[in-house]
């Protein structure tokens, strides 16, 4: 998937959510931490292109709230911030990459210190399968199936399928 | 696996402090919160140990605990089995068969924390030992400046000190805080000056990265961030302090001098403060005093070391294939 493919995905799942939700009313979009960042910020402008509205955008970081907080460190350019109370609002949570699902679960443990949102969507660029909790997205940008040990890289120029690194290496 | 532990500001290094103060700042937007609370440590036991009075340094580290959601134990020695005898060592070990992640150590000897490490398997955290040292009060005292520095001067967050000209006035020879701060403040590349009666310096300077003097109008006029110790008041009218009028007109921020301080000139005191000795009582309420502020921070640092100490442990085996891309 290249720049124009992770474009065009964000484009048909920014109409989605309008449809989904009829319309952006209450609607707050939340990044996760570090990869959901710069396709949340990305969402948000479509949105408001498409709706001609503004949508509120926060990040969150969950690195508080993993239950592997030992293997994960805490990152201190990933911020939480979330600039208003989510009570009665719809989140839809963007990450890059839905796996096992634990950063998800996480997420919402930490979205709930920040208010009761009515609901909350899952958006994300890449579903690669392999789930260890009973988590699904509502938007997907592409269904890749991929084997455990491989490793998919997203940014907003493309997806990427590597093998894992070495631990110590890289990320 | 050695643990790690916080018995000295060399301990950490400059990249040490640096990585505190960055854990501190995520700290802060939970500290905002309606319920300033997060999960990551539920399930381990923080116990503080103080063999020393003391309430802001515990209040400090039990809070920072709480907050990170661990279980906080209070040892008093006053109302302990130490009364009845029991050794420092026994006391330790006692509390150590009960389970516990990290313990927070104060004691009137210097080096008390280091001996500890070696009768626990918890990490352990020197909360201030005699006249040796008390790293958490420096790097709060960094995060203080660091912060200060970025509100007032509009520049970004940084732990470079360079060219920072700062002034620590008082007990420097029988000050912990002293010894950390000036380890710490000349490790992010400050300019550190002591100032103080010859009686209360260093015998010799050997080891301190700073200058030292006994003239503070001589100095004041340069100085960035003015730094006061507590006078301890049973010290007074022995050899080694003048009376204490003596010594709030030649060393204390007097309003006179504090009239003379630049507006952006920081002033900072460790508590508790004694007011009418090394600060006047006006000069403690002056805009440029950020000593309610460096006890706001201390809870934060204290929850960024405490987190450092404890993240590697986490309870039980968690798959590491479950790292990549997810």
């Amino acid at each position: 998937m290249d720049e124009a493919g992770v474009g065009r995905a964000l484009r048909r799942i920014a109409h989605e959510i309008i449809e989904h939700n009829n319309g952006l009313d209450d609607l707050v979009v939340v990044g996760l931490q570090t990869g959901g960042g710069p396709l949340g910020a990305r969402l948000v402008e479509l949105l408001g292109e498409i709706e001609g509205a503004e949508v509120a955008y926060g990040t969150i970081d969950v690195a508080f709230y993993r239950d592997d907080v030992s293997l994960r460190p805490v990152l201190p350019e990933a911020v939480t911030d979330i600039p208003l109370d989510l009570t009665g609002k719809t989140v839809v949570l963007v990450d890059d990459v839905l796996f096992t699902g634990r950063t998800v679960r996480a997420a919402l443990d930490a979205l709930a210190d920040h208010g009761r949102a009515r609901a909350v969507q899952l958006a994300v660029m890449v579903d690669r399968g392999h789930r260890e909790l009973p988590i699904r997205p509502d938007y997907v940008g592409k269904n890749l199936p991929t084997r455990k040990d491989e490793v998919v890289d997203v940014s907003l120029e493309g997806v990427r399928i590597g093998e894992m690194l070495e631990p110590g290496e890289g990320r | 696996m050695s643990r790690e532990h916080l018995l000295s500001i060399s301990d950490l290094g400059r990249e040490g402090i640096e990585g505190v103060m960055q854990l501190a700042d995520s700290f802060k937007e939970v500290a905002r919160r309606p319920i300033p609370k997060v999960p990551t440590l539920r399930g381990r036991t923080v116990a503080t140990l103080f063999f020393e009075a003391s309430t802001r340094t515990r209040l400090s580290f039990e809070t920072a605990a709480r907050r990170l959601s661990a279980d906080v134990m209070t040892f008093v020695a006053s109302s302990s089995s130490l009364e009845k005898g029991e050794s420092l060592r026994d006391t330790v070990e006692t509390i150590d068969a009960m389970g516990i992640d990290a313990m927070v150590v104060r004691h009137r000897s210097a080096g008390v924390p280091s001996q500890v490490t070696g009768w626990t398997s918890a990490a352990v955290v020197n909360a201030g030992d005699g006249q040796h040292e008390h790293p958490t009060q420096a790097l709060l005292d960094c995060y203080t400046i660091r912060e200060a520095l970025s509100e007032k001067m509009g520049r970004e967050l940084s732990t470079d000190f360079s060219g920072l000209r700062i002034g620590i006035v008082g007990d420097i020879c029988f000050s912990r805080v002293a010894r950390s701060d000036v380890l710490a403040f000349s490790l992010l590349g400050a300019d550190v000056t002591l100032i103080a009666p010859r009686t209360l310096l260093p015998p010799s300077l050997e080891g301190w990265p700073a200058t030292a003097t006994a003239d503070l109008d001589g100095v004041l006029d340069d100085l960035d961030v003015v730094y006061l110790l507590r006078i301890q008041a049973e010290r007074a009218g022995q050899v080694l302090l003048p009376e204490l009028d003596e010594y709030h007109s030649r060393f204390g921020l007097t309003r006179e001098r504090a009239a003379r301080l630049r507006k952006e000139t920081l002033v900072m005191h460790p508590g508790p403060m004694i007011r009418g000795v090394e600060i006047a009582p006006e000069a403690a309420d002056l805009p440029g005093s950020l000593v309610t502020r460096q006890v706001r921070n201390g809870v934060l640092v204290r929850s960024a070391v405490l987190l450092r100490l404890l993240s590697g442990t986490a309870a039980g085996g968690v798959d590491a294939s479950e790292e990549p891309g997810a």
